[in-house]
């Protein structure tokens, strides 16, 4: 069972990270692509690290692509032109994947030589320490590795800042600017009042 | 339910199968039921506060009025507009309408009565529930045309914002209660105030965490003061406006399915789900998922009372609330509880960590981060 599901994840995953690049339409492309993160989150959750696999999803698929997708919809993007710039990248395409294939190849070697402590011989993911995956993902990111830990978010925290420093400008139009405390304090009594025109008469504004 | 079918003389793995297909129709069909009647009772609660009658033509008190708005968009032709984008334009309301289903498959009805009771329920729902705006989204973008793009960009933008802040709302709850199983957090809250009220509403910390969840969980069903995305006097009918037929209806259904689930989420998260009121003997005679159902009735009423009482908000204001107060408020309470807890909590064996080095695999040069026996650096 489990090994129907592993294939079934992985060539789901696969297929789908193939057509993300050989879609025509870029909207597709980050369709295939969300499908690609669920079957990753499938994949983690065969091999128990569910927690993982949720963040995957949460983060991922809930977030990041629906940005991407929010930015490739309203793009009107040319595919002629996208198509026209293929060979020119090509080379760099190539050296990433090399790199990246490269990176696989040495880590799952690492991993055969037995250098790194990924996990347990029954296929669970992580070296556990609590019992359940949060558990020991937590004693060990406010344990051991604290200090790794908040300067990671320390980072995230500067470039969150520097990002916002980066877009803000500074609203000088006195008339686009918005007091909301002003608006809610404004009542009824100063914005209406009761008038009863004569007959003929009209309404002094 | 597995061993009811072993005990019929099955294999464990076919028995533990039929159990789980058994258990999705248990609870897609009265799912589907309550759907439907909890349209009418909207329509009647709706209707009750404006001095009207609302649906009483078909059958008795017009009770059975959505199953005939259902047999008669089912009897409706599909239309698909010649410029819409086909596969996904017949995708999305299917993706609405499954993501609206699939996020049941977690909820505890009772002690014990809950189809996958998995040890990250809680983040499932939230990886659930962040799905659904993609139903939404492919929806607006594929029918290629121009209100129900709009539609598309402020349900994306919308169902976003407000994700962030029910994250740290349900982070709150899960710090009170030290799990992310739903059930154990339905437990943790037997006798939470003052030992006998069941539920972290009773506590002034997580009251206002849940008036921030309860005006959140409006947000991201997209209902009155926020249903901006269907504003019908800005963008017709919102991202719907190019559906006929079956495919309207599963856009249909999975809204109020999705109102269904922010409800019980509420009963789960701050009113005890299951568990009575308070925690008296007698109240227990009461089987839990009455307790349960009407609770999350309770809610269902207020989602209806809101509805009919609450001018819709502006997009700006919208944003604002959920961004300048909601992210805020909600990131100073988790400060303010975890500090609590530290403060009230630091002692009690369930709180104490593992320390790093007893588990073998891992080596540690002394940073234990907590318990009596963890030796702070």
């Amino acid at each position: 069972m489990t090994v129907f599901a592993f294939y079934l994840f992985a060539a789901l995953m696969i297929a789908s990270a193939a057509f993300t690049i050989f879609a025509r339409n870029p909207v597709h492309s980050v369709l295939w692509l969300i499908l690609a993160f669920f079957n990753a989150a499938g994949l983690m959750i065969i091999v128990g690290a569910e927690f993982l696999a949720m963040l995957l999803v949460v983060v991922y698929v809930g977030a990041v692509a629906v940005l991407f997708l929010f930015v490739v919809m309203m793009l009107n993007i040319d595919f002629a032109e996208m198509r026209a710039g293929f060979m020119k990248n090509a080379p760099l395409g190539v050296a990433v994947a090399v790199i990246l294939l490269a990176e696989l190849v040495l880590g799952m070697g690492a991993y055969r030589a037995g250098a790194l402590d990924l996990g347990t011989p029954d296929g669970s993911a992580a070296p556990l320490v609590g019992e359940s995956n949060i558990e020991s993902l937590g004693a060990l990111l406010y344990g051991q590795y604290l200090f790794l830990f908040e300067v990671a978010g320390i980072i995230l925290l500067v470039a969150m800042i520097g990002a916002i420093v980066l877009t803000h400008r500074e609203n000088t139009n006195p008339r686009g600017h918005q007091d909301i405390g002003k608006q809610n304090r404004r009542r009824p009594e100063d914005a209406t009042r009761n008038v009863k025109p004569e007959i003929g008469q009209g309404v002094e504004l | 339910m597995t061993d009811f079918f072993i005990s019929l003389g099955m294999d464990a793995g076919w028995a533990f199968f039929v159990a789980s297909l058994a258990g999705v129709l248990l609870i897609a069909f009265p799912l589907m039921l309550a759907v439907a009647l909890i349209i009418y009772t909207d329509r009647k609660i709706w209707a009750a506060i404006n001095l009207r009658r609302g649906p009483n033509v078909v059958g008795p008190f017009g009770i059975l009025q959505s199953f005939a708005d259902g047999l008669k968009v089912f009897l409706q032709e599909t239309i698909i507009p010649s410029a819409a984008n086909k596969g996904i334009f017949i995708l999305a309301p299917i993706i609405t309408f499954t993501v609206a289903l699939l996020a049941w498959a977690v909820i505890p009805f009772d002690a014990g009565v809950v189809l996958a009771d998995i040890n990250v329920g809680l983040l499932y729902i939230l990886a659930i529930s962040s799905l659904s705006v993609y139903g939404v989204t492919m929806a607006g973008w594929a029918s290629n045309s121009k209100y129900p793009f709009f539609s598309a960009m402020r349900a994306a933008a919308q169902m976003i914002s407000y994700e962030v802040s029910i994250g740290f709302i349900l982070v709150c709850v899960v710090l009170y209660a030290g799990t992310f199983n739903l059930s154990a957090i339905v437990e943790a809250q037997r006798g939470h105030g003052f030992g006998f009220v069941n539920g972290f509403y009773f506590n002034l910390l997580l009251f206002p965490m849940w008036v921030m969840f309860f005006i959140s969980s409006l947000a991201e069903t997209q209902r009155v003061p926020f249903d901006l995305t269907e504003a019908e006097s800005e963008l017709v009918a919102g991202y719907q406006t190019e559906y006929s037929s079956m495919a309207f209806a599963l856009f249909w259904l999975g809204e109020y399915a999705n109102i269904l689930l922010m409800c019980s989420l509420n009963t789960l998260l701050f009113f005890g789900g299951w568990l009575p009121p308070v925690d008296w003997a007698p109240l227990y005679w009461v089987p839990g998922i009455i307790w349960f159902l009407a609770k999350t009735f309770f809610f269902f009423f207020m989602f209806s009372w809101v509805m009919a009482t609450v001018p819709r908000y502006r997009y700006d204001q919208l944003m604002r609330l959920g961004w300048k107060v909601f992210l805020p408020l909600s990131l100073i309470f988790v400060v303010l509880i975890s500090g609590w807890l530290m403060l009230t909590r630091y002692d009690e064996p369930e709180y104490d960590c593992v320390p790093v080095s007893t588990a073998g695999t891992v080596t540690t040069d002394g940073a234990v981060l907590c318990g009596p026996e963890g030796n702070l650096p």
